[in-house]
């Protein structure tokens, strides 16, 4: 990595960071990803989130559909856990909990690739900075 | 194959059920299957939408109407109107009580959601093995805005201004603190995150630091800019090993983009961050027994003054501030101290990051603005208690705190309301408890706690809480007397008053706050040797009532310690004296013939 050596330089890698952030977060990106985020803090691991990320990152490459899959910290639902947040480009994210193999399998399946979505929704309750 | 042009979510969280939310689900799903509509039109129930009192709530995507107050027989119309013809259900929607403007969107009834994330702002979101994605959410821009734009002095005075006070139980005003610690003049100075979280059932800190580990890095190099330190130190207990993976990761990477070491962004200051690992006793939370910890010695308090940030680690002044506090701080410098000023109560800004356990439904991670009450969050965040039990009490600021009840309900949280109730902050722990908790025991439980965790150096503390500990478990037991009650209240007022630091001053919290609230579960121990809730052991008896009792000899044969008698066909008899109370007669009774008593 090379030094940030002025509040410029921090500016500029922002906006490179932000632009490419944005690709995988808004959903008319050319490349079509799909995004999947595992909340991958201790109350998620402890509840197998780490399986679940690896079978993702497997199970979507096997079926090849193009995606990218990242951890993230705690997303607050521990009574759902393990959660994953999966963004379909063109739609908003949405948050499935209690995810299994057999679940995880089910979201791929039915959601990603039909845009059927599966039980187990968290709806997002809570408000971030940005709206305030 | 079916490709769904649009979804209704029904919530299926416990508030909606009880309104009859399954009976609208079935209509929906029939409703669509008549129409045909299956293939096109998914019907699907979700988690707790956490608006409870307007529920059952139907959400519709992909246009985000948000349906209120849906009933079963509502169903028709919804598919009728707004699925088959486009128009929407006007009189089903939501109607924000400010404007009294009917809300079309959901995207726009974000103010509805009870939560608030501000120290949480990157947690879920962001990974956070990655610095690029914290400064795409704007990470540190607060710090090169202070090192290029701001004096210390105005750094401080924002941070005043904003109100932040500290998220580690005290409250202290953050700002003020870093005030008087850049006052005191010496060659090296100190900023120390304390990372211990020692309460039980607490996990804030961990989740911020397994989450957004940057936020804390930064903070704490802006508040050594502001103080004149170029050394942050992290306590942080060996317990949380993933949190210490990650904070290392981030502070190598914020070492490689030259955001921590020499020369900052060319602005010649020099900051740089070491782990300190502690191996989880409670007292190393406070603050002069953390610093002892980390110079080597036992991690016991010394009295203050001198406070840390006059004398701290190796005797230099010491900024010691807690996780969640230091994840306030870059959004406050960024968005500024009005922003942040402008949430909150008169005398506690911003938010608060609880966690949530016990008998309630939606456990989990919370951030809520201060000034929310607890049945909000018991009943909206929290989606309620669990198997529609009965709320008795919340425990807040774990050990240290008391317990609020019924009568506090819409009592705004704030760090005075809740100690003008009995209780306080704390750290964060909020702990849920219904009908079947019986209040001694959980005094006790407390006090089980802090007698394993004092550090005996002082005698009110190190003997006056065993003491206490020892009336309990005689009330437990149904040996207690009136006057074990009284003076139940005499030593925790005595050990309050006497202890030398923080753990021993606030011990006896849980016991006087139990006794105020819940003084006649206290009597029914005492005087009619009973424990209300069912749960002291050795208050209850089990007995078999004759009429039922067929002789089919299934509690004895199975009783472990062969306290039943009885012949084939004949009544059988539980004797108390050998009794262990185990209930396993109980479970095994086909016919209802075995009771408590
Ligand atoms: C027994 C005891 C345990 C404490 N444990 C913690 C702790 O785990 N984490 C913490 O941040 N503060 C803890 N504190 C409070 C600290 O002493 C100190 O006030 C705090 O870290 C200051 O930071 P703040 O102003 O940002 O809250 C504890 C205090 C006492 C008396
Ligand atoms: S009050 Fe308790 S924990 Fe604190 S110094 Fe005294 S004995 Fe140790």
């Amino acid at each position: 990595m090379t030094k940030i050596k002025s509040l410029n330089d921090l500016r500029a890698i922002k906006a490179s960071v932000e632009a490419k952030m944005n690709l995988r977060e808004r959903s008319d990106a050319p490349e079509k990803l799909v995004q999947v985020k595992v909340a991958m803090a201790t109350c998620g691991i402890a509840s197998g989130a780490k399986a679940i990320m690896d079978f993702m990152v497997n199970e979507l490459d096997k079926r090849q559909i193009p995606a990218v899959v990242s951890q993230t910290g705690c997303m607050g639902y521990c009574f759902a856990e393990p959660t994953i947040e999966v963004t379909v480009p063109g739609k908003e994210p949405i948050v499935f909990g209690y995810v299994n193999e057999k679940k995880a399998d089910q979201i791929i399946e039915k959601y990603i690739k039909n845009g059927e979505l599966v039980e187990g929704i968290i709806p997002v309750n809570y408000e971030s900075i940005e709206s305030k | 194959m079916a490709t769904f042009k649009m979804h209704l979510l029904v919530c299926g969280g416990t508030g909606c059920r009880a309104s009859e939310s399954e009976n609208l689900f079935h209509n929906l799903r029939t409703g669509i299957i008549q129409k045909g509509l299956e293939n096109d039109v998914q019907v699907l129930t979700t988690g707790c939408f956490g608006f409870c009192e307007k529920g059952p709530i139907v959400k519709v995507l992909p246009d985000n109407t948000f349906y209120t107050m849906v009933k079963p027989e509502d169903a028709g119309e919804i598919i009728e109107e707004h699925i088959i013809k486009g128009r929407k259900v006007q009189r089903l929607l939501y109607v924000n009580p400010l404007t009294s403007e009917k809300v079309e969107d959901s995207k726009h009834m974000g103010f509805y959601r009870k939560q608030l994330r501000i120290a949480l702002r990157n947690c879920g979101f962001i990974d956070p093995e990655n610095i690029d994605e914290y400064i795409a959410r704007d990470g540190y821009a607060a710090l090169g805005t202070c090192l290029t734009e701001m004096t210390p002095e105005q750094v401080i005075e924002l941070m005043k201004k904003s109100g932040l006070r500290g998220r580690g139980g005290g409250g202290f005003p953050t700002g003020l603190k870093w005030e008087i610690t850049r006052a005191s003049k010496a060659d090296q100075k100190y900023v120390v995150c304390n990372a211990d979280e020692g309460d039980p059932g607490a996990f804030m800190d961990r989740s911020i630091l397994e989450g957004d580990p940057h936020s804390v890095i930064e903070a704490m190099a802006i508040c050594g800019y502001c103080i004149e330190a170029t050394k942050g130190l992290v306590y942080i207990r060996a317990e949380y090993p993933l949190a210490i993976e990650r904070l290392k990761i981030a502070i190598k990477q914020a070492r490689e983009y030259g955001l921590l070491g020499k020369d900052i962004l060319g602005t010649g200051f020099d900051f740089d961050i070491e782990l300190r690992y502690g191996a989880g006793a409670f007292v190393c939370g406070e603050e002069t027994a953390l610093i002892h910890s980390m110079e080597g010695f036992r991690g016991e308090p010394t009295v203050k003054p001198p406070f840390p940030s006059v004398s701290g680690y190796n005797g230099k002044p010491t900024n010691v501030n807690n996780v969640e506090t230091f994840a306030n701080v870059p959004v406050i410098i960024n968005r500024g101290a009005e922003w942040f000023a402008s949430i909150g109560t008169e005398k506690s800004k911003g938010t608060k990051v609880f966690a949530l356990a016990g008998k309630i439904n939606n456990v989990g991670l919370i951030e809520v603005p201060m000034g929310i009450t607890l049945r909000e969050v018991i009943y909206e965040i929290g989606g309620g208690i669990k198997e529609g039990k009965k709320f008795k009490a919340v425990q807040t600021g774990g050990p240290s705190g008391g317990c609020l009840t019924e009568k506090h309900l819409d009592t705004p949280i704030d760090y005075d309301n809740l100690i003008a109730a009995g209780s306080m902050m704390g750290s964060g722990g909020m702990i849920v408890m219904d009908e079947d908790d019986c209040m001694v025991s959980i005094a006790k439980f407390y006090l089980d706690f802090t007698v394993e965790e004092s550090c005996g150096k002082c005698a009110p503390c190190r003997i006056g809480n065993k003491r206490l500990n020892e009336i309990l478990e005689k009330i437990c037991k149904g040996e207690g007397s009136m006057e074990d009650i009284a003076l139940l209240r005499n030593l925790s007022n005595v050990v309050k008053d006497t202890s030398l630091c923080g753990l021993g001053q606030t011990s006896p919290n849980p016991v006087l706050s139990t006794l105020d609230n819940f003084y006649d579960e206290y009597l029914a121990h005492v005087n009619e040797r009973k424990c209300p809730s069912g749960q002291c052991k050795a208050l209850l008896q089990y007995w078999i009532e004759p009429e039922n009792c067929v002789g089919c000899t299934a509690c004895a044969r199975n009783c472990p310690v062969n306290a039943i008698a009885g012949e084939r066909k004949g009544v059988h008899i539980i004797d108390q004296a050998t009794c262990i109370k185990c209930g396993a007669c109980m479970e095994k009774c086909k016919f209802n013939a075995v009771f408590i008593k």
